[in-house]
């Protein structure tokens, strides 16, 4: 079992419901309600101080309960360790805690994912779309959004809005 | 030789269309719609190897209000249309567009639900220039053939 591992089953018990380590990649999964605080924690330097957060992606696994996973890629700048922390959501109640508070660099991750897949980040400080334009209707990356949705924009995007 | 030789020495007659039409295609005025990859290729195209100075195309705007010639280069999404749309519209006849690449004139590698298949659904297109990228010959050679469609035009075609 890795250190990362060790201390969150410590500090979160039964909150981590599964890990994975393939070939020294180690993600794990933690209940979505404690994301913001797992995050919290691997920032801290007793978490192994991941300040950097890489990305932040949507999974579609359509058929299955829950349909969504969230998934949190971060690294250590002090270890060069990375992880990743994966989140499941379910279709009929969509939202995450948002962790912009913690990260910076969430805010704009957690926008596109709120664009392409439609899970909304409760919290975050400003959740519109960033890569769809703002009179796209529907999530893109959803698996039974159609390959061919093309959708028309009227005039073209501001580029700041006030 | 007819009325020249009536006239003396420095006249020389031809025809309205001929002299505007040559004037025009040896001063093309590029504006660089650069998107993509493409774009990337156009940078060779005008540098010092390929020298698109050579047939008279090398002044690039970058304002759509001083130029006459719109290159778009790149893959276009929906989301860029109406800006495409803008400044095609900036831009004072004549003018002509070209097409450069896949992307372009198609929609090229992405078939999906942000990419355009094609600008000519929204703007004309006067020539078409295949490749992914094109190569820099390509591009000239794309720029020669507007050139004979330029000779093919009269005055009285644009405003
Ligand atoms: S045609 Fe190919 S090289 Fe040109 S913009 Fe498209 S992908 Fe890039």
């Amino acid at each position: 079992m890795s250190d990362i591992e060790q201390s969150l089953r410590e500090k979160f018990a039964e909150d981590v419901m599964a890990v994975s380590d393939f070939r020294g990649d180690l993600a794990i999964t933690v209940r979505r309600e404690r994301i913001a605080d797992v995050g919290a924690f691997l920032l801290s330097p007793e978490g192994g101080a991941f300040a950097m957060m890489l990305d932040i992606c949507g999974v579609d696994y359509l058929g299955r309960e829950p349909r969504f996973e969230v998934v949190y890629h971060l690294m250590s700048l002090e270890t060069k360790e990375r992880v990743r922390i994966k989140a499941q959501v379910s279709e009929g109640d969509p939202t995450v805690p948002t962790v912009t508070h913690l990260w910076k660099a969430a805010n704009w991750f957690e926008r596109e994912v709120y664009d392409l897949f439609g899970i909304t980040f409760s919290g975050h400080p400003d959740l519109r779309r960033i890569l769809t334009h703002d009179e796209f209707v529907g999530h893109a990356l959803r698996k039974d959004y159609p390959l061919d949705g093309r959708q028309e924009l009227s005039r073209p995007t501001p580029f700041a809005e006030e | 030789m007819g009325i020249e030789t009536a006239i003396g020495s420095p006249a020389i007659t031809t025809q309205l269309d001929k002299v505007v039409n040559w004037a025009r295609k040896y001063s093309l005025w590029p504006m660089p719609f650069g998107t993509a990859c493409c774009a990337i290729e156009y940078m060779s195209v005008v540098s010092s190897h390929y020298d698109l100075a050579r047939f008279g195309a090398e002044v690039v705007r970058f304002s759509p209000r001083q130029s006459d010639l719109m290159l778009v280069m790149g893959t276009i999404n929906t989301k860029m249309v109406p800006i495409l749309k803008r400044i095609y519209n900036q831009m004072c006849e004549p003018k002509w567009v070209i097409a450069v690449g896949a992307c372009a004139c198609s929609g090229g590698l992405y078939n999906n639900y942000s990419v355009v298949q094609g600008i000519d659904q929204y703007i004309p297109v006067d020539v078409y220039v295949p490749g992914c990228p094109p190569t820099p010959e390509g591009i000239i050679h794309g720029v020669l053939k507007l050139w004979e469609k330029i000779e093919k035009e009269s005055v009285k075609d644009w405003k």
